[in-house]
């Protein structure tokens, strides 16, 4: 049961808490939305939630809600650039299919 | 896969919904497009990693049209096709621009038939003949804009919802509209025109601090430009703005070439020997803020050495003058906004050359405060926009933001069963645009009636009616498989659009209107307040239907006891729990849920003692005929 982050990651990360200037982690979670069924949520967290499970990858705490941890369990989340943009990438073993653009995915 | 951003806590978008924006700083020298990324506003680089784009525009012989490094590079061997500065000419006439002759370009007069779309073109703005034909200044300006476009639509590796663009505070309609067509020419949807100097306060956070008045003071390459601001509940209004249009970075360059040639004896250069030296003063230049000194080595094409040692002090003392001239303007915008210095609550330092120590020096010795420098002063327009943009793009972050105007009352259309089905919700900043999807309810359906309402109530004909149109064609499908989708834009003049569009045939209908239209502030108050009021009635109504259907089981039940009991009551006590049943059934006609529980309450009242006998009957009954020892027993 873990989700880690990638060195690289990890230092983005931290490079962005650091530059917005506040919040305890990254929260990490999944809605269900988008044409493959569910979507990545991807945000700053300012504060625990009571049932919050929490991993630290290389120094970054994790937040993840326990409902959202099942569909995601083991993924690793890097930040690479592919040309001009950058961004975070989910690697999610769970996946079974995803959406054109992989935004939204059905496990 | 995507690649995804960290959104502000509980911001997320949903999938396919990111709404890319830029903020582009169109500069008179340099161009630059910012973004907002992971909650924080930056500049997009090129693929070499540069961040500004010279706004200088080449044509060619062949039709190509080269944009930044490559059309500055070839700047002097081939001046008369290649354009810069041509902010200086957006929106403008022949006649507004000064010392046409020293200028390199072929001007054509105005009534040339290219003059644009829109207002700007009536005013006769100036054209310039290249080798690729006749060009306007729009045009031209659309070169460098679509650079940046691409640049950002690569980086960000989406369609761009819009940008904001910056404009100078004192572009007049023209200009302005100017600078809109060379966008719309480029394929970008401008958001809105953004002053610069307040894009700069904005990315400095300003909006966010109190009220208070700020001076911003831009020196870029070759113009100096001063702006009073006040901000006021989120709001900035420019009260002054001055400025010298024909000093900036490159004078300071020039005093420096000046000096060389003096200390070698050096008199009039042929134009590749000028550009040499002017490349070294301006090195010499950059190096002096950092350092207290910098050695100039050249060789001329005579084979002639340069070499000399220029002292920051010495530097400060060339240009002693030109930093004094700046402060002429600076007095006289705050005259104009009759203010001391002592009222000013902040500097903010926009441009490259305001990184010069003795710029800095004489600004915060002029007010008596340190100015703020902390972000890069070239790309800090460009910041800013980004941020505004970023927010009318909708992705709002949670932040106190800038007051912006909202939309008084929601905007929707009307579904089956004559529900109202909101689409932008009321308060919403504007401008903004939502779509959302409908389909047809019978089979075989070719036309959609599209009735656009106004207003918080659930029914359709509780609200205000604002428009109504139809989408033909649709082809005959079965119901529910027609995809038809309705997208609701409203600009930042509150106008709105909307537009039905069937996705599998492209059938298109659209109808504009605008929604505040004939609405006092009064008349959206009462609409307001009707639909809390509704929330009232709702309970009303529950509420009477409840004592309604209270009384009549009451009536009922003592209808039935009066049947089988009837003979344990007088007449007179008969009569009278009688005249309260009809009192409770003539107040059941009427809507008034307290009259009807008063009734019941005296019926109640009224069949107290007849309620007693029967008990009393049914307890005798129970016990006729059974002795006491059977009872004890028990």
């Amino acid at each position: 049961m873990a989700i880690t982050l990638t060195e690289n990651a990890a230092k983005h990360v931290e490079n962005f808490i650091a530059k917005r200037g506040k919040g305890v982690g990254l929260r990490i979670g999944v809605r269900t939305s988008g044409c493959s069924g569910m979507a990545y949520k991807l945000e700053f967290a300012d504060e625990l939630a009571s049932d919050d499970l929490q991993f630290v990858s290389h120094g970054v705490t994790v937040l993840v809600d326990p409902k959202s941890l099942s569909y995601i369990d083991g993924m690793e989340l890097d930040y690479t650039r592919e040309g001009l943009n950058e961004g975070f990438k989910f690697n999610n073993p769970n996946v079974k299919n995803q959406c054109g653009c992989g935004e939204s995915f059905g496990v | 896969m995507a690649l995804l951003q960290i959104s502000e806590p509980g911001l997320s978008t949903l999938p396919h919904q990111h709404r890319l924006a830029v903020g582009i700083d169109l500069g008179t020298t340099n161009s630059l497009v910012a973004t907002v990324r992971n909650g924080i506003s930056v500049v997009l680089n090129d693929e070499n990693g540069r961040a500004m784009l010279p706004s200088v525009v080449r044509y060619l012989a062949d039709g190509s049209i080269a944009v930044g490094e490559a059309a500055q590079a070839m700047q002097s061997e081939d001046a008369a096709n290649t354009i810069v500065s041509v902010k200086r000419f957006m929106g403008r006439g022949l006649k507004d621009v000064g010392e046409i002759s020293r200028l390199p370009y072929r001007f054509a007069d105005a009534a040339s038939p290219f003059a644009t779309s829109g207002g700007s073109g009536q005013g006769g703005m100036l054209q310039l003949r290249t080798v690729a034909g006749v060009k306007s200044p729009v045009e031209v300006s659309a070169e460098i804009l679509k650079v940046l476009r691409s640049r950002a639509e690569a980086a960000l590796g989406g369609e761009l919802v819009g940008a904001v663009i910056t404009v100078p505070a004192y572009f007049d309609d023209a200009q302005r509209q100017a600078t809109k067509d060379a966008a719309k020419l480029a394929g970008l949807n401008v958001l809105r025109l953004l002053n610069e100097p307040t894009a700069a306060a904005i990315a400095y956070g300003l909006d966010n601090a109190a009220e208070g008045i700020y001076a911003v003071y831009d020196l870029g390459g070759g113009t100096f430009d001063i702006s009073i601001l006040r901000l006021s509940r989120g709001v900035f209004e420019v009260l002054a703005a001055n400025g010298d249009s024909a000093l900036g970075g490159d004078d300071f360059d020039q005093r420096i070439h000046c000096w060389l040639l003096e200390k070698n004896h050096l008199s009039a250069l042929g134009p590749q020997d000028t550009r040499l030296l002017l490349t070294h003063a301006r090195a010499a230049k950059e190096q002096l803020t950092e350092h207290a000194e910098t050695r100039i080595t050249a060789v001329l094409s005579n084979g002639e050495v340069i070499d000399n040692v220029l002292t920051r002090s010495e530097f400060h003392t060339l240009s002693q003058n030109l930093v004094q001239h700046t402060l002429q303007p600076l007095r006289r915008a705050l005259r104009d906004a009759k203010l001391g210095v002592a009222d000013i609550k902040g500097v903010v330092m926009v441009g490259g050359a305001t990184r010069m120590p003795q710029v800095q020096h004489a600004v915060e010795e002029f007010f008596g405060q340190t100015p703020l420098t902390n972000l890069d002063p070239d790309k800090v327009v460009a910041l800013g926009a980004a941020i505004q943009a970023n927010l009318l793009a909708g992705n709002r972050s949670g932040d106190e933001w800038l007051l912006l105007d909202v939309i008084p009352l929601s905007l929707g259309i009307e579904t089956m069963g004559g529900l109202a089905e909101k689409i932008i919700p009321r308060n919403s900043t504007i401008p903004t645009a939502r779509a959302q999807e409908f389909t047809t309810y019978k089979d075989g359906q070719t036309a959609m009636s599209i009735h656009v309402v106004q207003g918080e109530r659930e029914l359709v004909s509780d609200c205000r009616s604002l428009a109504k149109f139809e989408l033909r064609g649709i082809p005959a499908m079965v119901a529910g498989a027609a995809r038809i989708r309705v997208t609701f834009q409203v600009d930042a003049d509150g106008l709105l659009n909307v537009s039905a569009r069937e996705m599998g045939s492209g059938v298109e209908a659209a109808v504009a209107v605008k929604p505040s239209y004939g609405l006092s502030d009064g008349e959206i108050t009462r609409m307001l307040q009707e639909s809390t009021q509704h929330a009232q009635d709702d309970m009303h109504a529950r509420a009477l239907r409840e004592q309604q259907t209270e009384a009549e089981q009451l009536l009922e039940a003592v209808q039935h006891a009066l049947e089988q009991d009837g003979k344990l009551l007088d007449q007179a006590e008969r009569t009278r729990i009688e005249t309260q049943m009809g009192l409770l059934r003539d107040t059941l006609q009427l809507a008034d849920h307290l009259a009807i529980k008063r009734a019941a309450t005296a019926l109640n009242d009224a069949t107290v003692s007849f309620a007693q006998a029967r008990m009393d009957k049914s307890v005798a009954h129970v016990l006729t005929g059974k002795n006491i020892a059977e009872l004890g027993e028990k």
